[in-house]
């Protein structure tokens, strides 16, 4: 049966325009060896995010010089958490004196502004389920919007090594620790984020994602849906919320369809 | 008993909040996934699911950053359409929102 044999490599089926065909005695569940050159790989592919990666680091350390927070604390920051909007975001709730309220309620807005982080790896989680829990509770500590599209990219194409996100993790995580202090020093030369579009790496690496993902128009009634949604959502509620909002009206609204994607 | 304020640990303590929420949205997406059954429809669900994140995230905050940054997208898609370069449409849409901020868009 053909649903059987796509039992695993759901992202891989649905995603690629042209589907690597399977062997259908295969069993699909065993996890690819991790390889050095999956690890090359993964730079390779993360290289040509870093530029942008390094600006928006850069402009969350000089954020942080800007705020007054130590030296110390931006490195932690970077270390430990490790993704870059919800960072910005802290730096504008950033305060000299603490309250277990206020850390409590950047802890859920930081949640909030990541929320879309637990989307993310639902959708890779196929590929994860794979691996062993131990491997992936260590490197979903270094799972990013950029991991994700290039996971994302990666498994379309075929591709199975989990080495490819555990290199482009560890080589990016080490790019933005340093390019944050480097910010930081730099400080308020690169404090105005706007003036350099340093706002829009995000979203520029976002809407560049669309063209590999793009599968016909048939596959866009999911993505129209989503958008409107999260529009809406974005209206009426304040903060992040329309990404998760919106990404779940397009999924359930692709699970539902009745044609196949 | 009253817990004592976070004193001078504050700022220690927010970050550690904040890795620890972040690390929770990193992991339980895949934990979750982990228990719900693979049927068609989740399946279907899933694979519509990259575009969707990307759609939801982008179109609102082109609404929230305003008209000079949907070109600027455009400009980066139009790259990615004609090089297939991440990096290069980084450069043209920047260079796009630099220029048209410049002019005072």
């Amino acid at each position: 049966m053909r649903v059987d044999a796509w039992r695993g490599f759901p992202l891989l089926e649905a995603m690629s325009p042209e589907p690597k065909p399977q062997s259908p005695g295969q069993p699909a569940v065993k996890a690819a060896p991790i390889t050095m050159g999956g690890m090359l790989l993964g730079l390779r592919r993360v290289s040509v995010l870093i530029p942008g990666i390094v600006v928006f680091a850069v402009a969350f350390g000089a954020a942080a010089a800007a705020k007054g927070v130590t030296g110390l604390e931006a490195f932690l920051m970077s270390a430990l958490v490790y993704a870059g909007v919800s960072q910005l975001v802290a730096m504008e709730l950033w305060r000299p004196e603490w309250s277990w309220g206020a850390i409590a309620g950047l802890a859920v807005v930081t949640a909030t502004v990541n929320a879309r982080m637990v989307l993310q790896g639902a959708a890779l989680q196929p590929w994860f389920a794979q691996y062993s829990r131990t491997l992936n509770a260590f490197h979903l500590f270094f799972y990013t919007d950029a991991n994700w599209l290039i996971g994302t990219r990666y498994q379309a194409e075929g591709g199975r090594d989990l080495g490819v996100l555990v290199g482009a993790g560890l080589a990016l995580w080490l790019v933005w620790i340093v390019a944050t202090m480097l910010g930081y020093g730099l400080g308020t030369l690169v404090a105005d984020p706007r003036r350099y579009g340093i706002d829009l790496v995000m979203p520029i690496f976002f809407a560049a994602m669309i063209v590999p993902l793009w599968r016909g128009r048939r596959g866009m009634v999911p993505w129209v849906v989503a958008g409107l949604v999260a529009l809406v959502t974005a209206k009426l509620v304040d903060g992040y919320a329309f990404i998760i909002v919106g990404s779940l009206a397009g999924a359930i609204t692709g699970a539902f369809r009745d044609d196949h994607p | 008993m009253t817990i004592p304020d976070p004193g001078t640990w504050g700022p220690m303590l927010a970050i550690l909040a904040m890795a620890v929420a972040t690390y929770l949205c990193r992991i339980s997406g895949v934990a979750l996934m982990s228990v719900i059954p693979l049927t068609p429809h989740v399946r279907r669900g899933l694979a519509a699911l990259p575009g969707s994140i990307v759609v939801a995230t982008v179109l609102p905050l082109i609404e929230r950053l305003g008209v000079a940054a949907g070109i600027a997208l455009l400009v980066a898609v139009g790259t990615m359409i004609l090089r297939r370069s991440e990096l290069l449409a980084l450069i043209t849409g920047m260079a796009a929102i630099s220029a048209l901020r410049a002019f005072g868009f």
